[in-house]
């Protein structure tokens, strides 16, 4: 395996924190007959911050939660908590939202939190006093004895939320946490996963919504086809695939902005209106912004200049469309 | 292991708090103790008097039939039209005729069907007198035809428990009650586990729950909080069914309420002895006696261990195969094409249990009763009859715990990956690569 291992090189990987990780996987590899789900994953991810886990549908991501979570055992590698290997009492440190949200129908919520509470190693008590307080804080006591059925899925959510959290787990990890709630819910369990995160808890994000994960992710592992493809701090990752191109706001002639760039870089878009124009510059290797403000400023009036950076969703194209890597074995595709 | 209790009091609970339950606690033994006592109180239903018209074509009956209670005999000679006896008062008119010595046959007309009880009342009178003139009739001594006519009692011994009678047949028939019991049982609980696994699979908690505890907990759990409401509803069963059928039968009954003490009540006691005689009636009187007999000579202690051990063995066996089933498939069509082998074996130990209380040492029967899958109701019928040696006791129990070690084991390595597969054709040959995936 440390062959296949070591050519992992060719994903990106930006070093993210000094601080030991709190959730660490070492050459994870999970196959299911012939098909191989997960192909060597090496990540990190720090304490105390919201982790990103990226990647298209079939990706991947689900399994590699699953083997987190110990609802299933990779065929390689290692899952390290807290620098010490994974063992089966640490799923009570851990707190789960799969993607496809489930609860008893039948069953009433409030008993149906305390239950899941106490499977997780609570104590009635202690798991009542603690659902209550959650309850109070969302203002949703009156559902504590409805059936689950008799609630609207974003209701159950909601629920199915508190529930997951209730425990207080170290490691969170939310499986499309948005999906289902309208705004103002949604903006509530945002609001949520931040203050956990603020409160010491490590957040893993299963998303693919490339909004929120520039909005709350401090890192990101981006999976593709079983293969770690990304993996670093956004910002960082955000630069790195930066291409050099910058806007520029001007008054003036948009050919005479063009005829004065020369070799110094290209102009990839300009639009104007009423004498304003907007220009999309990609500078040749070597040139920096201020030899383009040097060359541009005898054309036309400068109004502002912005470096552009791609964003997520663009990153996340680019990476995804890229031919797959050579050493991906063929069953994978499936 | 504190998991596992909550798991199971939650399967039971939530059983046990649902209307249904209630209502199928409740209402099967209403139904039952209401059917019994409907039909109890139906068959003794004879509120009108019978008037008997005999027509003696014969002329052997005259001053010779005895009445008994709302039942009168009118003998006539003469021959009635059907018209006649519509309008006359009589309610049954039984027509003897010139021949009867010979034919050996009357003909029974009713303006309304009398009671079982009362034509067979009728028909025994009816032989009895005829039976004696027959006797004259080739100059046979009464006397000696009672003496010559005693029913040849057949006692059965096994020669190894010499003074003892076996009542072989009657303690396999209590074997096999309990063997189909147990068959209900398995059969109702196990197809419940059933549903329930697939119930958390397409709610999609199952997730949820095995990111906290372990695919064999959450299945073990459920295959025992099950039968713990299995029992419970069992218990209440028979609690209610009798008390039910006692009250009901008191109050509906009354002074009436020995069947049996009507039927011969309403016969002389001289028709009784020759009832008893004829074998007719007295069967039932004599099955009752030959059960109590049989009761006594089976070794209860070692029967009732052997069932609870069989019953739990057995219902481990089956419950984890079909929560296997369940786990796999999606919807409820989709578990036809996997439950028939798994209901066959149940089927096929029925009906090969049936045969072991008329044939006891067929070799079918000794392998049923080894082979697990068929060994809990099989052998009951043995361990209850008391003809199967200690080593094949313990040989049919070890395989026994042996295969549901090995099914739960089994079962629980296809629950842990089915639980988890959606949207996906499941055929035998991929449950079985299942069993090779790693935890």
């Amino acid at each position: 395996m440390s062959g296949r291992c070591c050519a992992r090189a060719s994903a990106i990987f930006v070093p993210a924190d000094k601080a030991p990780p709190m959730l660490q996987l070492e050459g994870i590899v999970k196959r299911y007959g012939s098909y191989t789900a997960l192909n060597g994953i090496t990540m990190q991810v720090p304490p105390g911050q919201v982790f990103g886990l990226l990647g298209p549908n079939g990706a991947g991501k689900t399994t590699l939660i699953r083997i987190i979570t110990r609802i299933t055992g990779p065929d390689q590698g290692r899952v390290m908590l807290n620098g010490k290997e994974m063992g089966p009492d640490d799923v009570a440190r851990m707190g789960y939202l799969p993607e496809e949200r489930g609860l008893y129908k039948k069953m009433k919520v409030g008993e149906q939190a305390l239950y899941l509470a106490q499977l997780k190693g609570m104590s009635k008590a202690d798991a009542t006093a603690r659902l209550k307080a959650w309850f109070e804080r969302w203002e949703i006591g009156g559902w504590w004895n409805k059936k689950v059925e008799e609630l609207s899925k974003g209701m159950a959510q909601k629920v199915q939320f508190i529930i997951t959290v209730l425990h207080e787990p170290q490691l969170l990890i939310l499986d499309e946490p948005f999906s289902g709630f309208d705004p103002i819910n949604a903006e509530l369990i945002r609001a949520e996963i931040l203050r956990l995160r603020d409160a010491g808890v490590t957040v893993m994000l299963s998303t693919h919504s490339m909004a929120s994960v520039e909005e709350l992710c401090d890192n990101i592992g981006l999976i593709d086809k079983a293969e770690l493809m990304l993996h670093g701090n956004v910002k960082e990752i955000r630069r790195r695939y930066a291409t050099n191109t910058f806007r520029v706001d001007y008054t003036g002639s948009k050919v005479a902005l063009a005829n004065s760039l020369s070799f110094i870089g290209e102009l990839k878009d300009a639009h104007e209106l009423d004498g304003h124009g907007t220009a999309l510059i990609t500078l040749s290797k070597g040139s920096t912004p201020n030899d383009l403000l040097r060359q541009l400023l005898p054309a036309v009036s400068i109004t502002g200049l912005h470096e552009e950076i791609p964003s997520m969703h663009d990153i996340f194209i680019r990476v995804v469309s890229e031919k797959a890597p050579d050493h991906v074995t063929p069953g994978m595709t499936e | 292991m504190n998991k596992i209790k909550l798991i199971i009091w939650r399967e039971f609970i939530t059983r046990v708090r649902k209307p249904s339950f209630l209502i199928m606690t409740l209402l099967a033994p209403v139904l039952v103790a209401a059917g019994i006592t409907v039909v109890v109180y139906l068959s003794l239903q004879d509120n009108n008097d019978q008037r008997v018209l005999v027509v003696d074509q014969a002329q052997l009956l005259q001053g010779k039939l005895k009445d008994g209670e709302k039942l009168t005999y009118y003998v006539d000679n003469a021959t009635w039209t059907d018209s006649a006896f519509k309008a006359s008062p009589y309610t049954v008119m039984v027509e003897v005729n010139a021949d009867i010595l010979n034919t050996n046959t009357v003909l029974f007309f009713y303006k309304e069907l009398p009671s079982l009880g009362i034509q067979r009342t009728i028909s025994n009178e009816l032989e009895k007198n005829l039976e004696l003139a027959k006797l004259q009739g080739e100059g046979i001594d009464e006397e000696a035809y009672r003496r010559v006519r005693k029913p040849l009692v057949m006692k059965l011994f096994d020669i190894d428990k010499v003074g003892e009678e076996s009542y072989e047949q009657e303690r396999a028939g209590i074997g096999f009650f309990f063997g189909y019991f147990m068959f209900i049982f398995i059969f109702m609980y196990g197809v419940q586990v059933m549903r329930g696994v697939m119930e958390e699979k397409q709610n999609r908690v199952v997730e949820v729950l095995i990111s906290s505890v372990k695919p064999f907990q959450l299945m073990m759990g459920k295959i025992i909080g099950i039968a713990m409401v299995g029992f419970v509803q069992f218990v209440l069963w028979i609690a209610i069914t009798s008390t039910l059928a006692s009250v009901g039968s008191a109050i509906l009954l009354k002074d009436k309420l020995d069947p049996k003490a009507i039927a011969t009540s309403q016969l002389p006691a001289d028709a009784q002895a020759e009832l008893e005689a004829s074998g007719a009636m007295a069967m039932a009187d004599k099955d009752d006696v030959k059960l109590l007999a049989a009761l006594g000579k089976i070794n209860l202690p070692l029967t009732l261990a052997m069932f609870l051990f069989y019953f739990i063995g057995g219902y481990l066996l089956y419950s984890s195969l079909l929560a296997a089933i369940g786990s796999a498939v999606d919807s409820e069509a989709d578990t036809q094409q996997f439950m028939f082998p798994v209901t066959l074996p149940m089927i096929l130990a029925i009906i090969v249990a049936q045969t072991a209380v008329y044939n006891p040492n067929a070799p079918m029967v000794l392998w049923c009763s080894l082979i697990p899958f068929t060994s809990p109701i099989v052998m009951m019928v043995r361990v209850a009859m008391g003809n199967a040696p200690v080593w094949q006791m313990l040989l049919s129990m070890a395989l026994l715990v042996g295969t549901f070690i090995a099914t739960t084991w089994l079962a629980g390595k296809i629950y842990r990956t089915g639980i988890l597969m959606y949207g996906k054709k499941i055929s035998w040959k991929e449950m079985g690569k299942w069993l090779f995936y790693k935890g």
